[in-house]
């Protein structure tokens, strides 16, 4: 796993208090790991802080599991 | 007119978590003041105050973890946990464990708070000027909303009636239980937590009640010897912290299911004092219309109070409250005493009323009136003020009062159950 996916997960794992192992790549912060509608914004937010990145509102939107996370990461870094 | 029981109780408070643990250390005359451990105070004209004991939850600790998984105490301020922790304790205590729809629907909350997330939002604040709009947490509205203790409180137990919360400053947890009483007594549900949830000691609330010189400034060298009320060398109030949380429950409904009853709500009374932000009006008669009121929609003569735990903060404000006491139970004031339980855990604001109705609830079943400490130079007063040591006596009926900045006043009227 790149860097940035063990950095990613470590904010997820660490925000929603969910098992590392359940982080899988397809793994929905709403649907699978029991994040509200707040948690995801600030998810967001610890991923804008860890990576000196800011993500717009509308690109926001399109994160939705760990997967997309990772992939908005590396593509904006 | 309904009838209104108390059949749980829960409190967290600078002396202890828990009732029990809080109650037996203030009978024992122990004393929960002390240097500001929470932030540096060296600067601050107060740096003292009543902080809860938190720990690992043994020896009457407070641990968080007990009552709030970390991951979701990050979203709320302080004063959210207490409550939540205290109507968890008063749940628990009442053994009411709604399993019906009908019976979710008739079980509310009307849990308040003085100031709310105060140290939240002094925080965000410098976060919003530091770094930009952009960083503030989407936890932070709901983290310092008063009414969030309420939200949270039957989020977490599935209570689905009256959803409520008070913001009265001091007088907070007195108006809550008296407002629950009454929607239990008009029918709009059966079963009510109530009380209110205070964490004011961070900065901005030391320098601000700092700032309208409420706070005691004197006893840098003996916090313990700062909070004392009715003495004639008292020189402002000891900033305290906590919840207390009751379960108020319809006398029926309490009896069918076999509850415990502690006592009785027979009455409540309110008014404003129409005179000044802070200090109250010097003839002391906004408190005592409160008391009449109480006393008058609990049919009873003033005579029959036994025990009144005070308001009496620790300011100057204290001899206004004696001499409103002395009115309203006349000839009769010799008979009574009157304590101020902010002595030993100083004032909780909008918790105060809450926590001081658990312990006139607990003089009623226990018939001892806790002490008022540090009281080495009474002010004159009819009333035995029980000075330094708890005062074993029959008390059948107890007054609470709680009157709040802005001219805001409640008085409580608890009794055994007849």
């Amino acid at each position: 796993m790149s860097d940035i996916a063990d950095r990613v997960k470590k904010i997820v794992v660490d925000h929603l208090g969910v098992d590392e192992d359940k982080v899988s790549e397809t793994a929905s912060f709403i649907d699978d790991l029991g994040a509200d509608s707040l948690d995801t914004v600030e998810l967001v937010m610890a991923f804008e802080e860890e990576f000196g990145i800011e993500i717009p509102d509308d690109a926001a939107e399109t994160i939705q599991s760990f997967g997309d996370a990772v992939k908005f990461i590396t593509e904006a870094s | 007119m309904r009838r209104v029981v108390v059949t749980g109780l829960g409190m967290v408070s600078p002396l202890a978590s828990g009732v029990e643990e809080t109650w037996k250390r203030l009978l024992a005359g122990e004393n929960a003041a002390g240097t500001i451990t929470r932030f540096d105070a060296e600067k601050f004209a107060t740096n003292y105050a009543c902080e809860i004991p938190f720990g690992d939850g043994s020896d009457g600790t407070f641990n968080p973890d007990d009552w709030m998984e970390p991951k979701e105490r990050r979203k709320v301020d302080d004063f959210i946990l207490y409550g939540l922790a205290a109507a968890s304790m008063a749940v628990e205590d009442s053994g009411w464990k709604p399993s019906s729809e009908d019976e979710f629907y008739r079980t509310g909350v009307m849990i308040g708070s003085g100031v709310g997330g105060l140290s939240t939002i002094a925080d965000t604040s410098i976060t919003l000027k530091e770094r930009g709009p952009r960083r503030v947490s989407p936890f932070f509205i709901p983290s310092c909303l008063i009414n969030l203790v309420s939200g949270q409180v039957a989020i977490r137990h599935g209570f689905k009636g009256p959803n409520h919360a008070v913001a009265t400053a001091c007088s907070t947890g007195a108006h809550a239980i008296g407002d629950a009483a009454r929607l239990i007594q008009y029918g709009d549900a059966d079963v009510m937590l109530a009380g209110g949830a205070e964490n004011p000691i961070c900065e901005i609330g030391v320098a601000g009640f700092n700032a309208c010189k409420a706070l005691s400034t004197s006893k840098r060298d003996d916090p313990k010897a700062a909070s004392r009320p009715y003495d004639k060398n008292r020189d402002g109030f000891v900033m305290g912290e906590g919840a207390g949380v009751v379960v108020l429950e319809e006398y029926e409904h309490a009896v069918a299911r076999g509850a415990k009853i502690y006592a009785e709500v027979l009455g409540y009374g309110l008014s404003g004092d129409a005179y000044h932000i802070t200090a109250p009006a010097s003839d002391g008669d906004g408190g005592y219309r409160a008391m009449k009121a109480a006393v008058e929609r609990a049919g009873i003569d003033a005579g029959e109070v036994d025990y009144i735990n005070a308001h009496g903060t620790s300011t100057m404000a204290d001899t206004i409250e004696l001499a409103a006491v002395e009115r309203l139970l006349g000839d009769k004031a010799e008979h009574a005493t009157m304590s101020s339980t902010k002595s030993a855990i100083g004032h909780l604001l909008g918790a105060a009323g809450a926590v001081e109705a658990i312990f006139s609830i607990l003089a009623i079943r226990d018939q001892v009136a806790p002490p008022t400490l540090n009281l080495h130079d009474p002010v004159d007063a009819k009333l035995d003020l029980a000075p330094l040591k708890a005062v074993k006596r029959e008390i059948n009926v107890a007054v609470c009062n709680s009157f709040g900045f802005g001219g805001t006043n409640a008085s409580l009227v608890l009794g055994k159950v007849r």
